[in-house]
């Protein structure tokens, strides 16, 4: 059993940080409710920034060779892309921070896309403000983050397919010709499924067992 | 379909169900059990003398009851494996042996009663869900009279009647009268497109399904009468109008409107009265067969599965992808995917596709022989732990381990953790921390939340899985709720520790909203129970300390429920108009001077 205990627990007061802040516009799609400009420039007297701008499109080739440059240029230890969700985008900009040389978990990201700017459409005053405050949310979280480094563990090159329908079947064809073990668990005695039962399929009109 | 039954690296278990899965991404362990077939699989060549000699009649399911099989029978002749099953339930022969005629007419001795049920372990490193269908039962749908009128027949039984393997060689015939009928209609959208019964969604594969019928109609007779009932078609795929002009072109009435009566006629043939949207006119047609377009449901075992993988569904009931452009067939939960109709309606060829997708995602997950595994676990702050227990009692994984009569302090095991944080935010000396979502990055972003203006914020912590998910959702169809609203995120519910809510309102907010997945449906196995408890104990501590309860909410709120998300905010924007200016400084007086005593007692 391996035990996880906190080595850099905390980051040495009085370290100073170097923050980049980048608002993206979306094309228009943040742009066109949330002044994106007025956000970068209230972000940039936030405590340990160094850089803030607005950015038409953060994720796009461009975008990220801008920020990879300002990281390179300025020293920037730490990232904030205010821009979609992290449910969408957080991997791209790890991915991105990380390959100048920067730990990926060094990254925050504001919502403002579907968390504001996509659902205050007919407020863009409010929006600002709140965009305002979310940037100024995430630059308080990524002067606290610390690095982070994931374990390599052995993965077993083996699948499972739990159903044996035309998808199922397809799937385990798909891994087993491509040298996976693949183990395909059905319910009823026979693989098929519902394509079983069907007669002649459309387009093609043949039989589809 | 015989393919997978010789591929050498293909394990095919059927009559098997997987039980359990534990561990995680790169390495997950799976229960399987298979239950036992009675005949050796191996063994039996499918020659069917066992069948012929059984006493026992069933309906034969594959034939959706159109014929009959016996207690011990082949699915269908092409069964793959091609082996014989035995109905335990049905068979005469078990215990005590009664009957036994099956075995003496085995000549290879396959058939064997004592086998029974095994529970098979295996070890993969991801997991395919192609948990297929379940047709759309039309009998709740009572005005076209299914199962009232024989001659009224689902989509699927139609199947089996024309099919050359089916129960009468593809001959089509009425059950009333074994004649074959000169008129057919067909009723399209039954169980699809209605809010009120079956589902609100199009089930995508009736409309061609019929086309398909229609053709196969005219070609084996030609003199036959066709109607489609229908409210659009929709031949959207590659080749699909073309078939759909065949149709017409070979002479298939397509009537738009949908029936709504149906009427039996004293010779067996069906009346259907319908609204035609294109006349205006109320119609009767007489028709000698009518046959319901059945919509696609989910598969019933869909809840297990997903209470087995932490897996999140749509309102509709399918499987939830991870993102429904990006990742279509990634579920949230790494190392999982989606092919067929699982994840959704969809044709054989989508079904295909998406199968290959799957695949691919698959394999790129796996080829290099190992995985990263996420650094976003709980970590022990040394000398901090008094062994009191209370983390391990409340960690889903049992990742944590105490000896609390030793006095040993906690152990957590990094590769067992699954990061929800319940344990940082239960552990009453702050002994655990959660790695990226320590208290001090939480709390920093509630005072730069609540710096400004705090009285005009609803503060929301929001679980990473639905509700933040749902907070995207609701964004991506511009649902629009108050910009009062300020998320934070979690991993898990389970991470909001009492001291961020104490903290929230020591700082001024007005209404906290804690969120996350509905109970049973926790990406953390059920790590929200304990959000539950803290929460109902939190809002029993306010109102003891002259706090209006009110203040604080919890709601869950799925990855799917945009609307529902929206609809919470604005409930939440409601209470907080409600909360005065006064009642806020009180509370700020009340917990500042609980901090002092606090801290004094430390």
């Amino acid at each position: 059993m391996e035990e996880n205990v906190a080595e850099n627990i905390s980051i040495s007061p009085g370290q100073a940080v170097r923050i980049g802040v980048y608002v993206c516009h979306c094309g228009l799609n943040i742009s066109r409710t949330i002044n994106c400009s007025h956000v970068a420039e209230t972000a940039s007297v936030l405590d340990g920034v160094v850089v803030s701008k607005d950015i038409a499109y953060a994720c796009s080739e461009p975008g990220q060779q801008e920020i990879k440059e300002d990281i390179l240029e300025h020293g920037l230890d730490r990232i904030v892309v205010a821009s979609c969700s992290p449910r969408l985008h957080e991997p791209t900009f790890r991915q991105m921070i990380q390959s100048v040389g920067l730990n990926p978990f060094l990254l925050e990201m504001a919502n403002l896309r579907e968390q504001c700017s996509w659902v205050h459409m007919n407020e863009p005053d409010a929006a600002t403000q709140k965009a305002v405050t979310l940037v100024k949310m995430a630059v308080s979280r990524v002067r606290m983050l610390w690095p982070l480094v994931g374990e390599r563990v052995p993965l077993t090159k083996r699948a499972l397919v739990i159903g044996g329908g035309i998808a199922g079947i397809q799937a385990s064809l798909d891994l087993a010709d491509n040298g996976y073990e693949v183990i395909l668990v059905e319910k009823r005695p026979s693989i098929g499924g519902t394509m079983a039962q069907l007669d002649k399929t459309f387009p093609t009109m043949d039989c589809s067992i | 379909m015989t393919d997978v039954g010789r591929h050498p690296k293909i394990k095919l278990h059927t009559m098997s169900e997987v039980m359990d899965v534990e561990g995680s991404v790169g390495n997950f362990n799976v229960s399987i059990l298979k239950r036992a077939r009675y005949v050796e699989e191996k063994d039996c060549t499918a020659c069917g003398d066992c069948a012929k000699a059984c006493p026992v009649v069933r309906p034969d399911e594959f034939n959706v009851g159109l014929s009959t099989r016996k207690a011990i029978f082949t699915p269908f002749p092409q069964a793959v494996p091609s082996a014989y099953v035995v109905n335990i339930n049905e068979c005469l022969g078990h215990n005590p042996s009664v009957c036994a005629k099956c075995m003496d007419a085995c000549e290879k001795g396959c058939i064997n009663f004592h086998m029974s049920d095994e529970e098979i372990k295996e070890r993969v490193g991801s997991i395919v869900v192609a948990t297929g269908l379940e047709p759309y039962d039309p009998t709740e749908l009572d005005e076209y009279g299914y199962t009232r009128f024989e001659n009224v027949l689902t989509s699927l039984e139609f199947e089996r009647l024309i099919n050359a393997g089916g129960p009468t060689k593809g001959e089509l015939i009425r059950s009333t009268d074994r004649r074959r009928p000169k008129s057919i209609g067909f009723i399209q959208c039954v169980g699809s497109r209605s809010v009120r019964k079956g589902g609100g969604y199009c089930s995508n594969v009736c409309c061609m399904n019929t086309i398909k019928s229609t053709l196969v109609l005219k070609e084996h007779y030609t003199d036959i009468t066709i109607k489609v009932f229908y409210i659009d078609i929709r031949a959207f795929g590659k080749g699909f109008e073309d078939l759909y002009m065949r149709s017409r072109r070979s002479g298939v009435h397509y009537l738009r409107g949908l029936p709504g009566n149906v009427e039996e006629l004293p010779n067996g043939s069906l009346r259907v009265s319908v609204e035609n949207t294109a006349s205006g006119m109320l119609e009767f047609h007489d028709l000698d067969m009518l046959v319901l377009a059945i919509g696609i449901k989910p598969a019933k075992s869909v809840q297990k599965i997903r209470e087995m993988l932490g897996l999140q569904l749509t309102p509709d009931g399918f499987f939830l992808e991870a993102h429904p452009k990006l990742q279509p067939v990634d579920a949230a939960t790494r190392g999982v995917f989606y092919a067929g109709c699982a994840e959704g309606p969809k044709d054989i060829k989508e079904s295909v596709t998406q199968a290959s997708a799957a695949t691919a995602r698959s394999i790129r997950l796996m080829h290099k022989g190992e995985i990263i595994t996420e650094p976003i676990t709980s970590v022990l702050i040394p000398g901090l732990c008094k062994s009191c227990g209370i983390c391990a009692e409340v960690c889903p994984y049992n990742a944590i381990t105490v000896d609390v009569k030793k006095k040993m302090p906690a152990m957590i095991n990094s590769a067992a953790c699954a990061g929800c944080g319940t344990c940082a935010a239960e552990c009453p000396f702050g002994a655990i921390t959660m790695n990226h979502f320590t208290d001090d990055q939480i709390i920093c972003q509630i005072d730069a939340m609540l710096e400004d203006k705090a009285q005009e914020k609803v503060l929301v912590f929001a679980c990473n899985w639905c509700s933040y998910a749902g907070a995207d959702y609701a964004g991506v169809s511009r649902i629009q709720y108050p910009a009062s609203v300020n998320i934070i995120r979690t991993m898990c519910s389970g991470r909001v520790d009492k001291n961020f809510i104490w903290h929230a309102f020591l700082k001024g907010a007005p209404v906290v909203l804690v969120s996350g997945c509905h109970i049973g449906d926790c990406h953390y196995i059920d790590a929200n129970h304990w959000t539950q408890k803290r929460v109902q104990k939190l809002q029993k501590k306010m109102e003891k300390l002259g706090i209006k309860p009110n203040r604080l909410q919890l709601e869950w709120i799925s990855a799917a429920e945009g609307v529902r998300f929206a609809d919470v905010m604005n409930k939440m924007e409601k209470i907080r108009q409600e909360v005065s200016s006064q009642e806020i400084a009180d509370t700020i007086k009340i917990l500042s001077r609980r901090k002092k005593q606090v801290l004094l007692s430390d």
